[in-house]
């Protein structure tokens, strides 16, 4: 069923996901690249990158997107849906007793005990990146657009959509 | 009309609001206290603070938690939409395209050339996220869950969910050693 699927797929990256759109990312790739197989590690990349350069929230468009390539609008509905309506049905259930707790030093050791294994499964997603690039461009490719982009986002500020854009050329006219 | 308003600010915050959920946060501020006054300054941290305890991007928390407030549950939905559906369209609409010439060389090669970039982007995310972790459970303690949780992850193949949704349990309900934990974490991190 793959409704199902999509909906478990969306779900749980977002149910156990703390520290808001970014960290769900690698989350969301264990599922849709690692789990179920929906997506090459190439393609979740694109459109990573094409994420990234668009505004809006990022964990919305992932869903949005890898829902409609696996099935369709429905799947892109179903995949939004699972992103965004169990947090908010709680924040609109739970307000009074989430309000009382804002400040609990429980709750909020949630997130901090939770951000190390993110942080891990971002760093494995990054080396996979690393490989993937190596394997299809290869390593003087590789090594040249990470070290410009890392330059350009990291030291120079320059905005994301323009580094995208930027590799896009280089690819388009080198890796052509 | 509320809703149409609700409509246009988040609208408004999602195509202005590049980088992803947490650097939205100024613009919904700018659009729902200094420009419509639905909260003011108090409760919107409140719903902040709020809402990070909650799993889930913020970037849909705040805009549909807010249209909840302003109009009920349509405003929700509106809200939710506005600041969703218009990128969604966008990446629908560009990603098909580029996948539909993927035979082509050069527009292969465009493909190929942004995982570097990506990757970039990631090791960037996950540098910020380890340095949070470091400035709140040091190097040992955010060193160790990184370690042994890659390897249960990694090694021994297990969901990531049931890894994070361990600690989550341990966090809110474990004993005593919280208590140090936490006087720890409230001594380097004045709220």
């Amino acid at each position: 069923m793959i409704y199902w699927e999509l909906f478990l797929a969306f779900f749980i990256p977002n149910i156990i996901g703390y520290g808001g759109g970014p960290a769900i990312i690698p989350l969301i790739e264990a599922e849709v690249v690692g789990r179920y197989g929906w997506m090459s590690s190439q393609a979740f990349a694109e459109t990573l990158a094409l994420g990234n350069a668009l505004p809006s929230p990022i964990a919305t468009k992932m869903a949005g997107y890898v829902g409609y390539e696996v099935a369709g609008i429905g799947g892109a509905a179903v995949a939004v849906m699972a992103t965004v309506v169990p947090s908010l049905i709680l924040m609109v259930a739970a307000l009074g007793l989430l309000y009382r707790h804002r400040d609990s030093p429980r709750v909020k050791r949630m997130s901090q005990w939770v951000r190390p294994v993110i942080a891990m499964m971002m760093a494995w997603l990054t080396l996979s990146f690393l490989l993937e690039g190596v394997s299809t461009s290869g390593w003087l490719h590789t090594a040249i657009i990470g070290v410009v982009a890392a330059l350009a986002l990291l030291r120079f500020k320059v905005h994301p959509a323009f580094v995208v854009v930027a590799a896009l050329v280089y690819g388009g006219v080198l890796l052509g | 009309m509320r809703l149409s308003a609700l409509f246009w600010s988040f609208f408004r915050v999602g195509i202005f609001g590049f980088g992803g959920g947490p650097s939205m946060l100024p613009l919904v501020h700018a659009e729902a206290v200094t420009r419509h006054g639905w909260l003011t300054d108090e409760e919107f941290a409140d719903i902040l603070a709020i809402g990070n305890t909650l799993p889930g991007p913020i970037a849909t928390k705040m805009p549909g938690y807010i249209g909840y407030r302003v109009a009920g549950t349509a405003g929700l939905v509106v809200s939710v939409v506005a600041v969703t559906l218009p990128m969604i369209v966008a990446m629908i609409a560009m990603l098909g395209v580029f996948s539909r010439y993927r035979d082509v060389a050069w527009i292969r090669g465009m493909g190929q050339a942004v995982v570097p970039v990506v990757m970039i982007m990631m090791a960037q995310l996950t540098w910020d996220f380890f340095d949070k972790s470091r400035a709140s459970l040091g190097w040992w303690l955010s060193g160790l869950i990184a370690i042994v949780s890659g390897a249960l992850i990694y090694w021994l193949g297990i969901h990531p969910g049931f890894i994070i949704g361990a600690l989550l349990i341990g966090a809110l309900i474990g004993p005593g050693k919280a208590k140090k934990k936490a006087s720890q974490i409230n001594a380097k991190e004045p709220t």
